[in-house]
């Protein structure tokens, strides 16, 4: 089943709505047809039709995917984790502990979770400045993302970089980058290095570069689509379409909103990004496809975000909260999991609440946890501007820019 | 007349020998070695400026070592034996400089191009991650820099890019994200500023924003600069001031086959993102005698040329040849004794040098193509009132360009060359008196 807004969904086709609606509307029995729980409760078989849309391609993802029940409870825990995370920023933020700039991610959760399911950690991931719950889907923990918010030493890059660049390096996560569309050209290089360093015989790790439907635009993007398809680079450009640039419908900002046909001869897949299992697929899929060496895919993902563009947008001046509270009642992509399993068999709805009632708490020991780190040290504001060694020789930054000597001067911190 | 013409920049073109190297072992300063006419200057002052024979006739020069070869500056040798000259200190990098004239190995003439050539063919050979791209680079570049190098390593290696600085910079910077060297060409600085996002919001900022996690240390962006003679608005520019205010990257300009091999070695072995800027009228115009052996220059160091007492002139890259005749005109008709210093990196810059330097001599001069008002001189001028307000003894001059697009038919007069350097020497050391 997929729950969809009819009326926000104009290029899909109305058969395929009709089909899923249908599902949706005949209730739980019609909706899993192969290995349901009779057959186990372990593991069970999704339908997906009508949740991808093709351009330029021959093949498809499946229509089916088979799931067991631990790895769909992960997906939920790491989709619950990152709402709480989420909200708790949004409450932290407006009890001004964290200041500047805040994207929150809340209501695209299937698309991180469902992507980094379906990649392996050799592959490359950078993304634009909404990258909280990416850092969390790439191995972060909530300690650090938050400790990062707050400016603490805990933090990611121990407050250097703040809300708009998580970067990981152990977990192969190349970050959020401040400038719109400013990853892509970087993610192509990282797709570059993939094909490079790729072994002879065996796939090459994918690279995917993550932005959003008002960057789609971007010169640069155009740039980098036609490197990578002209040296058939395994990457992937990975439009988050939530509908929205900044306060921009979709409509108004760009001349032809089927982001996943932008690549025009470049092969292009849109996903229904509130289902992760679509997601998890399509993903699968994709991979596959541009590791093969038959060049870069374009996906779209059909998402929503909650909040506004970011803390200091209200979200509600340039759409209803009809639509907002429409979307999250009929395709919120949490409510969407949590039905999924409790309509497999995985969960009773008493162990998702128990579940749900543990992630809480654990957020907020995390958020504990984070605020109690202590704060970066001045003196680090020139650290890492250049390299501190290099080829053993040592290098340091001139003095003549650094501060003053804080026991000869008035300034105390 | 004759004597202008003489030393008119165009006409510097057919010099293009160069002096052998016999310094003395007791010198580790590479003096500049580069323009004509040459003329002992200690030895007359009637001189032809036309004579381009008088690299023999400079007989005197053979006989004592340390008064040779160097016919533009006199010296005493006390202080042209100053160990490294630059007292020591080191702002940037602790990397030495070497010593080209006790480098082992022989030593081969070749003008700028084969030099930035040779230097790429030991970076790929010495490192199998390096890439060498741009546009136009397969058959060898508009410069013939990049000649032969596809051959030798093949078209995963050495390969054309579309007409896409953004996408250039940007893959470069992805590439190198991983640990690897990614050595790239725009094909003139000029186009360098639709790739300026990428160099200032991702090249310069990518270790700093990480916490250390991740650097692009293996970008190098080669690039011609400056004006050749007939560039015009958009094959003329010299962008290092703007490229200076992208704090995490290096900016680098040689001045000649010797130098730009050193500092190409060591910008694509740095472990930070380097922007070089190669003189582009010096392409073939410099000759030098460069060792084979390989060398590292160090970053963030400038080099005396040449020691002096009366004014510090600063330049950098093609300008260094301007400003060596009019340090030599200021010397042979007025006798002035100058110290011409060449920066060589432009950010992160050695400013304790030419602190040390106009401590000595009180007065200071930056001379370079890009326009006055917020070039790279403007800085220079800045730090140095303010570290060394009390040592001056005159304002500081700056002879640059003219804020205006650079044009075509006024290059000549646009272009700050040595009668307005000289002018500014004159100036400067005539304030006081």
């Amino acid at each position: 089943m997929f729950s969809i807004a009819r009326h926000k969904f104009k290029s899909v086709p109305a058969n395929k709505l009709a089909c899923a609606l249908a599902k949706l509307q005949g209730g739980k029995s019609c909706q899993f047809l192969a290995g349901t729980r009779a057959m186990s409760s372990e593991s069970a078989t999704f339908d997906l039709t009508g949740s991808f849309e093709m351009h330029n391609l021959d093949t498809a993802p499946s229509n089916e995917i088979t799931m067991t029940k631990d790895e769909l409870l992960s997906h939920f825990r790491l989709m619950y984790t990152m709402r709480r995370m989420e909200i708790t920023c949004d409450n932290e933020y407006k009890a001004r502990n964290i200041r500047g700039f805040c994207h929150l991610y809340d209501g695209q959760e299937a698309v991180a979770t469902g992507i980094n399911a379906a990649f392996d950690p050799e592959d490359s991931w950078i993304t634009s400045y909404r990258c909280h719950c990416i850092a969390l889907a790439r191995g972060g923990n909530v300690a650090a993302v938050l400790a990062e918010l707050f400016g603490n030493a805990g933090g990611l890059t121990k407050g250097k970089g703040g809300s708009m660049h998580f970067y990981s390096k152990e977990n192969n996560f190349f970050g959020g980058q401040g400038i719109v569309g400013a990853q892509v050209p970087v993610g192509t290089g990282l797709a570059f290095a993939n094909k490079y360093n790729a072994k002879p015989g065996e796939k090459m790790n994918v690279a995917i570069a993550c932005y959003g439907d008002g960057a789609a635009n971007q010169g640069q993007i155009w740039e980098s689509a036609n490197m990578a398809s002209l040296w058939k680079l395994p990457m992937i450009f990975c439009i988050e379409n939530n509908r929205y640039g900044m306060g921009t419908s979709i409509d108004r900002h760009s001349s032809h909103s089927d982001y996943y046909k932008m690549g025009n001869h470049i092969p292009g897949i849109r996903i229904d990004g509130m289902n992760v299992l679509a997601v998890k697929e399509g993903m699968r899929f994709v991979k596959d496809f541009c590791g093969s060496g038959n060049g870069p895919m374009y996906v779209e993902m059909m998402t929503y975000r909650y909040h506004g563009h970011s803390m200091s947008d209200p979200g509600t001046t340039y759409r209803n909260r009809e639509e907002i509270a429409f979307t999250r009642s009929t395709r919120d992509p949490l409510e969407f999991v949590k039905k999924t399993l409790i309509d497999a068999g995985f969960a009773e709805a008493e162990e998702i609440k128990a579940i749900e009632k543990e992630i809480r708490k654990e957020v907020q020991n995390e958020v504990q946890k984070a605020k109690e780190f202590p704060p970066v040290e001045l003196n680090q504001l020139f650290d890492y501007v250049y390299a501190a060694e290099c080829n053993g020789y040592k290098q340091e930054y001139p003095e003549h820019i650094r501060m003053p000597d804080y026991a000869k001067s008035f300034w105390r911190s | 007349m004759r004597f202008h013409r003489s030393l008119h920049l165009q006409s510097s073109r057919m010099m293009t020998r160069s002096f052998a190297s016999t310094t003395t072992t007791t010198r580790s300063i590479r003096p500049i070695k580069l323009l004509r006419p040459c003329i002992s200057s200690s030895k007359c002052s009637n001189v032809s400026k036309r004579s381009l024979s008088t690299r023999t006739s400079a007989s005197s020069s053979s006989s004592s070592p340390s008064t040779h070869s160097n016919d533009y500056w006199t010296e005493d040798s006390q202080s042209m034996s100053d160990s490294m000259g630059q007292n020591g200190a080191f702002p940037f990098s602790s990397l030495p400089e070497p010593n080209i004239d006790t480098l082992p190995g022989p030593k081969t003439s070749m003008n700028l191009f084969t030099a930035i050539n040779r230097t790429l063919d030991t970076a790929l050979a010495s490192d199998p991650s390096a890439i060498l791209f741009g546009q136009d680079v397969a058959f060898g570049g508009v410069f013939r820099c990049t000649t032969g190098l596809r051959e030798k390593y093949g078209k995963h290696r050495v390969f054309n890019t579309p007409l896409t600085e953004v996408g250039i910079a940007g893959m470069a910077i992805g590439y190198a994200a991983t640990d690897s060297t990614a050595i790239g060409e725009i094909q003139f600085a000029d186009y360098i500023f639709p790739a300026f996002d990428q160099i200032t919001n991702e090249m310069a900022k990518f270790r700093y924003r990480s916490g250390n996690q991740w650097h692009c240390g293996g970008v190098t962006l080669r690039m011609p600069y400056g004006a050749v003679g007939h560039g015009g608005h958009y094959h003329s520019q010299s962008p290092e001031g703007f490229l200076a205010a992208c704090h995490g990257i290096v900016v680098v300009i040689p001045r000649g086959p010797i130098s730009a091999k050193g500092l190409l070695l060591s910008s694509i072995r740095s472990k930070d993102p380097v922007v070089i800027l190669e003189p582009k009228a010096l392409y073939r115009a410099a000759v030098e005698d460069v060792p084979d052996a390989e060398y590292e220059i160090p970053l963030g160091k400038a080099e005396i040329l040449q020691h002096g007492t009366d004014v510090t002139i600063v330049g950098w890259g093609a300008q260094l040849r301007t400003l060596a005749k009019a340090c030599h005109m200021a010397k042979s008709k007025y006798g002035i004794s100058t110290e011409l210093i060449d920066l060589r990196t432009i950010l992160p810059w050695d400013v304790h040098t030419i602190e040390q330097s106009v401590k000595k001599t009180g007065k200071l001069i930056v001379s370079h193509e890009a326009p006055v008002t917020c070039g790279f001189g403007a800085e220079i001028v800045a730090t140095l009132q303010e570290r060394c307000f009390l040592s001056l003894e005159a304002p500081i001059r700056r002879v640059c360009g003219y804020d205006t697009p650079f044009p075509l038919i006024f290059e000549k007069q646009y272009l700050p060359d040595e009668y307005k350097n000289l002018e500014a020497i004159l100036d400067v050391v005539g304030y006081a008196k």
